[in-house]
C-alpha cells in the first residue's frame, strides 16, 4: 500500500464515522419527532370541550325560591327539574326513550352548570337566558372526529336518534367549541368531559415544594461540608462512593424504603404529597449533591486563597466567596433534579398515590395523586375520552419539564463566571 | 447559617404536627383494578352529594388490598377493600390476627370476562377445552403430557379456522388473569391430563393455569385500552378482557362465543355465559361510625340507583345481580351483617 492509498483510506475512515454520528442524530431526532407529534396530535383536542347552547328559562314553581335569594338557599334548592325542562326543550323529542337519549347528550354536571348561572345572578327568576352547557364525551368526541359515525348502530356508543339530534345541533349551530376549563380546574373524575388535572397539578406542586424544602438545604449543606471542611481520608471516601452510588439506585426502592419507614413504622398518611416530597427528596437528595459538589469544585483556588490571605477564616472564605460563586452551578443542579423528580412514577405507586382522588388537597396532608400518576391512571381507562386527556395531561407534563430545565439552562448561563 | 437550622427546625416541627394530628375524615378504598372503575363512579356521585367527602379510591389489585385491609384497625388502614373474588381463608385469619374481626361482605354485581378479536375478522367459537389447549404450555395428547405443540387453531379441531394461534394474555398479577385461570384454565382443563398431574405429584390446578411461553400466547401488560388496540390492528389477534371494555368500544372489537353462547348483560347474571364471576368489596365494621360516612356510602352503592338493571354502574358494564342475590346484598349493607372469619 503507498503513502497516497493510506491517506485515502484514512479519509474515507473519517467519512464514515461523519456520517454514522449524522445518522444516529437523525433518528433519534427522528424519534422525538414522532413521539412529540403523536402525543400533540392526540391530545389538542382535549384543551378545547364541547358545549351545546341552550335557552334555559327559570320557572318559578319548580324552584320553588324567590328572587334575590341567599346563597344558602340557592345550594339547597333542587335545579333537577329546572334542568330536565329546559334540556328536553332543545330537541323534539317524541317519548319518554327518546328524551332520555337526549338528555344523555349533556354531561353529569348540567344541573351544576345551571345553578352555577344562578348563583351568579340571583335574579333570573321568570327570564330566559342562553347558557353554554358541556356535552357528554361521546357527543365531545364524535365532534372532535374522534369518533366514527359511519358504523352500523349497534357497534356505536351513539344511537341513529343521537346522531339526528347532533346533527340538528350542528346544522342550527347550537354546538361549539369552548376553551375547557375543566381540564385544569377539576379534579378526577370518571366522566371524561368532567375530568381535569387541578387536583393533580396541585399534588405535584406540593410534593416538589416538600421535596425542595428538604432535599435543597440537606444537600447543599452536605456538598459545602464534603467539599470544604471534610478531611480528605477513607471515611469520605466511602461517603462518596455511596453518594454515587445512590444516585444510581432504581427509584422504585425508594418507594419500598418509604413504604417501610414513612408509611408502616412513622405512620404518616397514605397517597399525600407529604410523604411523596419526603420520599422524592431522598430520591433526588444524591442526584443535587453531584452537581453541587462539581459547582463548587469549579471555584478556583485563588478566590479561597485570596480572602484566606487578606485574613478571612475558613467559614468567611466558604460562604463569602466560593459559595455565591457556586449558586448558578448549584442552583441549575437542583432544578434538574426537581425536574426528574416531577415526572417520576415508580415510587409513589408504592406510597398510593396511584388513587382515584376527586377532591383538590387543601394541604400536603389531603390525600392526592400527581402529573404521572394521572397519566398512568387515565391510560387505563375505558373510556375513548380519556385517551386526547392522557396526551394532554402528558404535554403539560413536558411544558414543566422544558420551562425547569430552560431556567436551569438560563441561570448557568446568565450568572455563571467563566474561569480563563 | 443560624437562620438556616432555625428553618429546618421549624419544617421538622411542622412536620411532627401535621403526622400527630392526623385525622382522616374521608373514606378510604384500597382492591381489585376490575371493581375500581364501579367504585370510582359511586364514589364520584357520593361526594357531589355534598355531605360527605368523595372517597380517596387506590388501585392496587385484590391480593395487595386484602394485605392493606388486614393489617389493622385505625385511621392509617383502609375502609374498605375491592376484590374481584371472594375472601380467601388465609386472608381471613390475616384479618383475625390483626385485629380485623368484624368484616361486611358486599357482593356488588358480576363480570364477564370477553375472549374477543377485531371487528373485521370473521365471527368464531371456541369451547373452554379449545381454549385451554391453544394456551396451555403442556397438553394431554394420546394419554401423554407433552409441550403443547399446536401452531394453528385447526391443530385443536377441524372445525376452527386455519391461522396462527395469537393470544394476547393479561399478567399473572391481574384480576382478570386470576379468574381467567380458574374459570376457563382449569375448568377447560382435560380430565386426562388433570390425572396426569395428580399422578406426577404436581398439583393439577396450579399445572392446568400454566401458559405457553413458545410466543403464541403474547403477555400484553395490565393496560386493557392497549390491547384493545393490538386487537383492531391484527384481526388474527384474540385477547381476553372485562365485559365492560367490549361495551366501551364495539366499535372496535367483537366477542367470540364460548361453547356457542355470546357475552350478554342476562348471561353473565345467570352464569349460563361460560366466564363470568361475582364482584365484591369487603367493609371494615370497626370503622363505621369513626370514619364519617360508610353507612351512607354502602347505602348509596346498594341503591336501585347504582344496582339495579338500569343503574348508572350498569350503563358501564357492570351485570346487575339477580334480584334475589340483590336482596341479600342490600340487606348486608343496611344492616351490616358480617361474615364468619373462621
Amino acid at each position: 500500500m503507498t503513502k497516497e492509498e493510506r491517506l485515502k483510506k484514512r479519509h474515507r475512515a473519517e467519512k464514515r464515522f461523519r456520517f454514522y454520528g449524522l445518522t444516529s442524530i437523525f433518528v433519534a431526532l427522528l424519534f422525538v419527532v414522532i413521539l412529540v407529534q403523536n402525543i400533540f396530535s392526540k391530545g389538542s383536542s382535549a384543551f378545547k370541550k364541547t358545549v351545546i347552547t341552550t335557552e334555559v328559562f327559570f320557572d318559578q314553581e319548580l324552584l320553588e325560591i324567590q328572587n334575590g335569594a341567599s346563597q344558602e338557599e340557592i345550594m339547597e334548592a333542587d335545579f333537577y327539574d329546572i334542568m330536565i325542562e329546559n334540556l328536553i326543550k332543545t330537541y323534539p323529542a317524541k317519548d319518554r326513550d327518546e328524551e332520555d337519549e337526549l338528555l344523555k347528550l349533556f354531561s353529569g354536571d348540567a344541573e351544576i352548570e345551571i345553578k352555577k348561572a344562578f348563583l351568579n345572578d340571583n335574579n333570573l327568576i321568570g327570564k330566559t337566558i342562553t347558557l353554554d352547557l358541556t356535552a357528554s364525551d361521546d357527543i365531545d368526541q364524535l365532534h372532535k372526529g374522534n369518533y366514527p359515525r359511519d358504523l352500523p348502530e349497534e357497534r356505536r356508543r351513539i344511537s341513529d336518534f343521537q346522531l339526528v339530534i347532533y346533527d340538528y345541533f350542528v346544522e342550527n349551530k347550537k354546538i361549539s367549541k369552548n376553551f375547557n376549563n375543566y381540564f385544569f380546574n377539576n379534579g378526577d373524575s370518571r366522566d371524561p368531559e368532567l375530568a381535569g388535572i387541578g387536583g393533580a397539578l396541585v399534588g405535584s406542586f406540593y410534593s416538589i415544594l416538600i421535596c425542595l424544602l428538604l432535599a435543597f438545604p440537606v444537600a447543599v449543606l452536605a456538598s459545602i461540608y464534603l467539599e470544604e471542611f471534610a478531611p480528605k481520608n477513607k471515611i469520605t471516601d466511602f461517603i462518596e462512593i455511596n453518594i454515587n452510588n445512590l444516585a444510581a439506585v432504581p427509584s422504585i426502592v425508594y418507594g419500598l424504603l418509604a413504604l417501610q419507614i414513612l408509611l408502616a413504622t412513622i405512620q404518616l398518611p397514605r397517597s399525600t404529597p407529604l410523604v411523596a416530597g419526603i420520599t422524592l427528596a431522598l430520591m433526588t437528595l444524591p442526584r443535587i449533591i453531584i452537581p453541587c459538589r462539581a459547582s463548587l469544585k469549579a471555584v478556583p483556588p485563588s478566590i479561597r486563597e485570596g480572602a484566606l490571605a487578606v485574613g478571612a477564616s475558613k467559614f468567611q472564605s466558604v460562604f463569602h466567596h466560593v459559595v455565591p460563586l457556586a449558586l448558578p452551578g448549584t442552583l441549575s443542579g437542583t432544578i434538574i433534579g426537581l425536574a426528574q423528580a416531577l415526572g417520576e412514577t415508580a415510587p409513589l405507586i408504592l406510597i398510593g398515590m396511584v388513587a382515584f382522588v376527586v377532591d383538590i388537597p387543601s394541604s400536603p396532608v389531603d390525600p392526592s395523586s400527581s402529573l404521572p400518576v394521572q397519566v398512568y391512571l387515565w391510560s387505563e381507562s375505558a373510556e375513548r375520552g380519556f385517551v386526547e386527556k392522557t396526551s394532554a395531561t402528558i404535554m403539560m407534563l413536558l411544558s414543566f419539564l422544558i420551562v425547569m430545565n430552560f431556567i436551569a439552562v438560563y441561570l448557568r448561563q446568565k450568572f455563571e463566571k467563566r474561569w480563563n | 447559617m443560624n437562620r438556616l437550622v432555625k428553618i429546618l427546625l421549624g419544617f421538622l416541627l411542622v412536620l411532627s404536627f401535621t403526622t400527630t394530628s392526623y385525622a382522616r375524615d374521608q373514606i378510604k378504598i384500597v382492591g381489585s383494578s376490575t371493581v375500581y372503575p364501579y367504585a370510582t363512579v359511586v364514589a364520584e356521585k357520593f361526594g357531589k352529594g355534598g355531605k360527605f367527602k368523595t372517597p380517596v379510591i387506590e388501585s392496587t389489585g385484590t391480593g395487595g388490598g386484602m394485605k392493606l385491609f388486614c393489617a389493622g384497625v385505625g385511621a392509617n388502614h383502609p375502609d374498605i377493600t375491592n376484590a374481584s373474588r371472594a375472601i380467601k381463608t388465609k386472608e381471613k385469619a390475616l384479618c383475625e390476627k390483626n385485629g380485623v374481626a368484624e368484616i361486611i361482605e358486599i357482593v356488588i354485581g358480576n363480570d364477564g370476562i370477553s375472549f374477543a378479536h377485531s371487528v373485521n375478522a370473521p365471527d368464531a367459537d371456541f369451547t373452554k377445552e379449545q381454549l385451554w389447549r391453544a394456551l396451555a404450555s403442556k397438553v394431554d395428547i394420546d394419554g401423554k403430557l407433552v409441550e403443547n405443540p399446536y401452531k394453528n387453531w385447526s391443530d385443536i379441531d377441524a372445525s376452527l379456522p386455519n391461522k396462527k394461534i395469537e393470544i394476547l394474555v393479561a399478567p399473572p398479577t391481574s384480576g382478570t388473569r386470576d379468574a381467567w385461570n380458574s374459570l376457563v384454565m382449569v375448568k377447560g382443563c382435560t380430565k386426562t391430563a388433570k390425572s396426569l398431574y395428580d399422578a406426577e405429584g404436581k398439583k393439577a390446578k396450579k399445572e392446568c393455569a400454566k401458559i405457553r411461553e413458545d410466543g403464541y400466547a403474547v403477555e400484553a401488560g395490565e393496560n386493557d385500552t392497549l390491547i384493545v388496540q393490538k386487537l383492531s390492528s391484527n384481526p388474527d389477534a384474540y385477547g381476553f378482557f372485562g365485559y365492560s371494555y367490549l361495551v366501551a368500544n364495539k366499535d372496535k372489537i367483537k366477542a367470540s362465543s364460548i361453547n356457542g353462547v355470546q357475552p350478554s348483560l342476562e348471561g353473565i347474571q345467570d352464569y349460563s355465559y361460560p366466564i363470568a364471576r361475582p364482584l365484591f368489596f369487603y367493609v371494615k365494621k370497626a370503622h363505621i361510625g369513626v370514619i364519617p360516612g360508610i353507612k351512607e356510602f354502602l347505602k348509596e352503592f346498594t341503591s336501585k340507583k347504582a344496582m339495579s338493571n338500569r343503574g348508572y354502574l350498569a350503563e358501564i358494564g357492570l351485570v346487575p345481580l339477580a334480584s334475589d342475590k340483590y336482596k341479600v346484598t342490600r340487606t348486608a349493607a343496611v344492616d351490616l351483617n358480617t361474615i364468619k372469619l373462621k
